[in-house]
């Protein structure tokens, strides 16, 4: 155990190292050098700021968590369900696949408008945004998975008289499970990332928009603070879905498992 | 199915005059070319032929992965061309799921070959103790030797209620030594059940070794150059090895197939 933990230890250290020392950078550049606070505040004083509006801060953070899990979970189960018909039925395949990548070339800040006109000013049409930027990377890594099980396996399978069906619960979704997870985390960044920008576009509540009144406000040290706010967010996000593999994939050799 | 009006009951498995094309016009070729044998109620009949002369072709066909271009498949006395289910299989790997403990690997494949829940359990616990591994019950298959590994594979084809046993190459990724234990741990066990078995394998030696009857293949293609009734007494010694007979007729098959 404590050889483990000097290990994880020796990882850790480096990059906080630089961290702090960056930090220390950036407060003494804004302390005696000729930087403007307006346009860079000092790392102090941003944290000082943020205790000040702590309650209004946690609020807007509130906000910004419920609809980014919402979209998240939304998006990663539509994304699931969908890359398992994909699969099942061929010939939808050959239908919608196309249209899936065309769909991604359309830029999100496009479409939210669109939806906003929809759907009006409510939660549904910012959970839509960040739900239809979840779920293609999850859709897709789930349809690799699910189509290159080992062919060995696959046939041995067959020789013993398996079903489709069977098929698909017993080797095909198992093995697409590794990749459904490199899919969830390119989906968990996504989230945040989109919650923030639906945002911007439409609301008075959440971080997005709290960015958007400060920065008009002209306090920049709370535009930081909702930005850091926002990177813990996402690495939260991040690191859940990490743990959930973890905890999900056991069989794996542990030499295997980075 | 059709029963076999001929009054065949005592054969586990008839192939008649099997034909298989892959491809058409004259990008067509023709792999197996009328091939006909038999395998007996608790006969072991294994087959050697040159590399590429439709030996796992011919496995397909009799597990109804592939239909052949002529021909029939009887197994049990029933026709079955084109059917699955009615084998069981120890592939070349061990095609054993990574993500299932050892006893959940073999309980799986009982009961997709129609065994009960219960009984693939209780069967999978008492093999498992009798051949030793039952330390070994709830690891994961990346912890077994490759000898291991084909110890189980071999146990789950073997408590499979089906009477047919197909082997493709089965110890061909072992060793030389582990090979040699394989052989007679494999003897001990199948001269105790006396399933009919029908064994693919490069070496003559081991055709020689295990089996009631040996038949050689032709190149593609694939015919049936000649058939050996192996007259040794069983339980098989080691001491066969060295039999004058013994090599004899190692020496007779090895020219067939030069
Ligand atoms: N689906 C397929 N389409 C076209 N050709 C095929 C197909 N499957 C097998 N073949 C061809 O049939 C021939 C026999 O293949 P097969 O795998 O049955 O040989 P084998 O006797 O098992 O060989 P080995 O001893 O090396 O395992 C090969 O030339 C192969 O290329
Ligand atoms: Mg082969």
């Amino acid at each position: 155990m404590g050889n483990k933990k000097r290990i994880a230890w020796a990882k850790v250290w480096p990059p906080v190292a630089v961290l702090t020392a960056l930090l220390a950078c950036w407060q003494a550049a804004v302390a005696w050098g000729d930087i403007d606070p307006w346009l860079l505040p000092a790392p102090v004083s941003i944290v000082q700021e943020a205790i000040q509006i702590w309650p209004r801060l946690m609020e807007h953070t509130e906000a910004t968590v419920r609809l980014m899990l919402l979209g998240f979970a939304g998006g990663s189960a539509v994304g699931f369900v969908l890359a398992a018909l994909l699969h099942l039925i061929p010939w939808l395949r050959t239908v919608v696949y196309p249209l899936l990548v065309l769909s991604q070339n359309v830029p999100i800040v496009a479409v939210a408008p669109i939806l906003t006109m929809l759907l009006g000013w409510g939660l549904l049409p910012k959970t839509l945004l960040v739900a239809l930027v979840c779920f293609f990377p999850i859709t897709i890594a789930m349809l690799s998975g699910l189509g290159n099980p080992d062919a060995q396996l696959r046939h041995y399978f067959q020789m013993i008289g398996i079903g489709k069906w069977q098929l698909f619960w017993r080797l095909e979704l198992p093995h697409a499970i590794v990749h459904l997870f490199s899919g969830l985390k390119i989906a968990a960044s996504y989230s945040v990332l989109s919650a923030v920008v639906a945002e911007w576009l439409g609301t008075n509540r959440g971080l997005g928009a709290f960015m958007l009144i400060s920065s008009k406000g002209f306090q920049p040290d709370r535009v930081y603070a909702a930005v850091i706010i926002i990177v813990a967010l996402s690495l939260m996000l991040f690191g859940l879905v990490v743990l959930a593999e973890r905890m999900l994939i056991r069989w794996r050799p542990a030499k295997e498992v980075k | 199915m059709q029963k076999d009006t001929a009054g065949n009951k005592q054969s586990a498995l008839q192939a008649k005059q099997i034909r298989k094309r892959f491809g058409s016009g004259h990008a067509a070729k023709e792999v197996i070319g009328g091939l006909s044998l038999t395998v007996a109620d608790g006969e072991f009949v294994s087959i050697v032929g040159p590399s590429g002369s439709g030996k796992t072709t011919l496995f397909k066909i009799i597990g109804g992965l592939e239909p052949p271009t002529e021909g029939d498949i009887w197994i049990g006395g029933e026709q079955t061309t084109g059917e699955r289910g009615h084998i069981s299989y120890v592939p070349q790997q061990s095609a054993l799921l990574p993500w299932r403990t050892v006893a959940g690997n073999i309980e799986l494949s009982l009961t997709i070959s129609g065994a009960g829940r219960q009984e693939a359990k209780q069967k999978t616990k008492e093999w498992l103790e009798k051949i030793g591994l039952h330390e070994y019950a709830d690891d994961y298959p990346h912890v077994l030797s490759g000898g291991m590994l084909q110890r189980v594979s071999f146990l789950r084809a073997l408590l499979a209620p089906q009477q047919l046993m197909l082997l493709d190459e089965p110890f061909g990724a072992l060793d030389a030594l582990t090979r040699l234990q394989m052989q007679q741990w494999l003897l001990s066990i199948w001269e105790e059940s006396r399933r009919s078995v029908l064994l693919v394998t490069h070496s003559i030696e081991e055709a020689l070794f295990l089996s009631d009857r040996v038949i050689v293949l032709s190149a593609s293609p694939a015919v049936v150059l000649q058939e050996f009734v192996i007259p040794f007494e069983r339980p098989r010694r080691e001491a066969l090895w060295t039999d004058i007979a013994f090599n004899e007729m190692k020496q007779h098959i090895y020219e067939l197939l030069k």
